[in-house]
């Protein structure tokens, strides 16, 4: 009932609202509410005129060559279709190539995230002089990539190198790190949790921080020990960080480029294509073979793969999450409740 | 700030005198800069350019040296036809092919400088119009060098002669003595299996294509011969798979291996090397005649501001008594037939390799290469994956035959 009472005044409303334009705005006025209107728009908008240019354009450009036979110096081509497409999907070494750089990323981010766990854990206690060991962790990281993996390439010599000598000596075999494709890819997952380890840490670690102290005292009253509390406090509160880990180490990962192509001499992943990565072999392609064609179509294939796994990530990401948020509401608030379901 | 200050004031200074240098080349005084581009060790230093410009008080030669010829070879291809490569440019002989697909885009060397250079040098850097468009630099004629040291303990013959006489003769003979080295002191005597690869294959004419473009790789029984003789007789012989390694740059030194093929430019690579060892020699001797390795061109790219200067440098940079000062300062072989008859080439020797009259014995060495090989712009490719067939039986990742069908497969992928 009172619903249509209210209808009948709708109409009305209106009118009222008619008189407020007929106000007439003075060109400051203008100014001031198209300022508001439009300029976040412009203060953003060099990002976005740079990325068109540095980002879009080239990314564009590469699709067009991806369909061509491309000539780089005479910066002509010729339209082939799908060619370097079947091409690349045809080679044996794409497929070995993608078999390593899962390989290599499965072997330096899953030890990569757990021993970086631990160290965020170790950093979060209440140890001497914090700001040092918390500084050192990130030191590798600073490290150009090209010099981390020039000295562990030399570490990793079959011949003369240091790990090898050290095995030889203690009367163990020596490891065929150049000829195995599993021991190579251990050698360069090696530099690169070297290098990442302390960085994602870091990041671990300030998760770590923003978790309300509360949580552990409440965990201590309650008799919780310490490897208790880790797991059922400090791991659900990393989710949404670990996540974030995850994901950048994934895409990191698939394009690992410098310590393959930097652990020999030659940078073209092994005589049997051992440690081969995509971007190595992408690489090659184009500036070895100059064949700009096949690299570009290689390229998207690599972006169609990256944005697969990306995709996966995000539904993976979304579930976890969501459970996440559930638990951070509800578990200070029941707190009297979750006690009494672990003393069912 | 400071800093920041500086440098922008550099770059426009760097501006203008860039500026100026410009307008002056085409005005009354023609004060010219021509800057030149290399890598390794052309043997072209600070003296021998200061040479030229005090012949010609209005060019300022300016020299940059890459590290290693592929970065040249990125840069070159980078920028060739775009303009923003130096005045001139040198180019190896791996990649010259790759470069004469662009011929037209390279200036052409005047009429006068025609002839005067061992004659396949040349060809090699003349294209289908008959424009000639590289000056050579270098040759890479090849004797073998060897340890007298560990040969003396091996029970062989260890004076130059002695080694020459024992080497005498085809690829079996080489592989034969390296076997008796094995037997005699249980390790291998070669360096690297892939050099001896190298050495066979620079004795064939058409290895991996023919001139009309056919692809003769995997058919061609030369290449196959070649494959099969290194992957039986080599691989157990040599030290390593292949060259330019941190182990092996490292080996020169320690004796893990008593021989290698030796081109002249590898003889400042041992010495480099192997700064304290004092029984390397060389011997005037190569397994089934001479070979040449190595060795390369300057080029002029057509879009430079300074063509015809440049030209004039290269043409003198090429002549026969720069080629021979370069040979003194860095070992690189000349490729002009008149140095080669020259009595300074002659009376050449070198210290680090006990006095050996390396002049003598590398003009000897260019004397016994009998052929040309032709290399089209796919060679490189092609001589790449074959290496990679025979570092994969050295590391024994998979046998002789089935590393042989990897190539065919590899080679059919092309």
């Amino acid at each position: 009932m009172t619903a249509t009472d209210v209808r009948p005044d709708a109409p009305e409303a209106p009118p009222q609202r008619k008189e407020k334009p007929v106000r007439v705005l003075s060109f400051s006025q203008n100014l001031s509410r198209w300022d508001l209107k439009f300029s976040p728009y412009l203060y953003i908008s060099p990002f976005f005129i740079l990325f068109a240019i540095v980002g879009l354009f080239p990314i564009a450009y590469t699709a067009v060559i991806s369909f061509m036979e491309w000539d780089l110096v005479r910066n002509s081509g010729e339209f082939i279709g799908f060619g370097q497409y079947v091409w690349i999907l045809e080679n044996p070494h794409f497929w070995t190539a993608l078999r390593n750089t899962f390989s290599i990323f499965l072997l330096s981010s899953v030890p990569q995230l757990l021993l970086a766990v631990f160290i965020a854990a170790m950093l979060d206690k209440n140890i001497r002089a914090k700001t040092f060991w918390r500084t050192s962790v990130l030191l590798p990281y600073v490290m150009a990539p090209v010099a981390v993996a020039l000295i562990f390439s030399n570490m990793f010599g079959d011949n003369h190198g240091l790990v090898n000598n050290i095995l030889t000596d203690l009367g163990l075999p020596a490891v065929p790190w150049h000829k195995d494709p599993f021991w190579s890819h251990v050698a360069i997952a090696t530099m690169v949790n070297f290098r990442w380890t302390g960085y994602n840490a870091l990041i671990l670690l300030a998760a770590m921080q923003a978790v309300p102290r509360e949580y552990y005292e409440a965990a201590t009253v309650d008799g919780a020990g310490a490897f208790r509390q880790f797991w059922s406090i400090t791991l659900p509160s990393l989710r949404p960080t670990l996540i974030f880990v995850i994901i950048t180490s994934t895409i990191g990962g698939l394009q690992i480029f410098d310590e393959p192509s930097q652990f020999d001499n030659t940078g073209e992943g092994g005589a049997a294509q051992q440690w081969l990565t995509i971007s190595l072999f992408l690489y090659n392609i184009g500036w070895r073979d100059w064949n700009f064609g096949r690299a570009a179509a290689l390229a998207w294939i690599l972006f169609l793969i990256i944005l697969v796994i990306g995709l996966i990530n995000l539904l993976v990401t979304r579930r976890l999450v969501r459970d996440e948020g559930g638990r951070g509401v509800t578990i200070p608030r029941k707190r009297g409740l979750s006690r009494k379901g672990q003393g069912r | 700030m400071a800093i920041a200050a500086f440098s922008a004031s550099a770059i426009v200074l760097a501006g203008c005198a860039g500026g100026t240098g410009n307008e002056d080349a085409g005005g009354e005084d023609g004060e010219i800069t021509l800057t030149v581009a290399t890598f390794n060790d052309f043997g072209y230093t600070d003296e021998l350019l200061q040479e030229y410009m005090d012949e010609n008080p209005n060019v300022t030669v300016e020299h940059t040296r890459a590290a290693e010829s592929g970065d040249a070879r990125s840069n070159y291809f980078a920028k060739l036809g775009k303009g923003g490569l130096a005045d001139i440019e040198a180019v190896e002989i791996d990649w010259f092919a790759e470069a004469m697909q662009y011929s037209d885009l390279l200036a052409e060397a005047p009429d006068d400088v025609k002839g005067r250079w061992l004659d396949w040098k040349e060809a090699a850097a003349t294209d289908a119009d008959g424009r000639l468009v590289g000056f050579g630099t270098d040759i890479g004629p090849q004797g073998i060098c060897y340890r007298a040291d560990l040969f003396a303990e091996a029970g062989l013959a260890s004076d130059p002669a002695g080694v020459a006489d024992l080497f005498n003769g085809d690829w079996e003979n080489f592989l034969d003595v390296a076997d008796q080295y094995k037997t005699a002191t249980g390790k291998p005597m070669i360096d690297s299996a892939n050099s001896v690869l190298q050495g066979i294959v620079n004795q064939i004419e058409y290895t991996y294509t023919e001139e009309d473009g056919t692809v003769i790789a995997t058919e061609n029984p030369e290449v196959q011969d070649a494959y099969n003789l290194v992957a039986e007789r080599a691989v157990p012989n040599s030290a390593y798979s292949g060259q330019w390694s941190d182990d092996w740059f490292a080996s020169m030194a320690n004796g893990e291996f008593a021989a290698m093929l030796c081109p002249g430019w590898m003889l400042g690579i041992i010495e480099g090397n192997a700064p304290d060892t004092a029984d390397w020699n060389i011997a005037d001797v190569f397994p089934n005649g001479g070979g040449n390795w190595g060795g390369s061109y300057l080029t002029v790219p057509a879009d430079g501001e300074n063509v015809e200067a440049a030209l004039e440098l290269a043409d003198w940079l090429t002549a026969p008594e720069q080629q021979m000062k370069a040979f003194a300062n860095a070992g690189t072989f000349p490729s002009q037939t008149e140095a080669l008859e020259s009595q300074e080439l002659a009376d050449a020797t070198n210290a680090y390799f006990q006095d050996a009259p390396v002049g003598e014995i590398l003009t000897t060495r260019a004397e016994a290469v009998t052929v040309a090989p032709y290399k089209d712009a796919n060679y490189f490719k092609y001589h790449d994956a074959l290496q990679n067939a025979v570092i994969r039986v050295f590391d024994g990742v998979e046998d002789q035959e089935t590393s042989w069908n990897t190539w065919v497969a590899e080679v059919g992928a092309f």
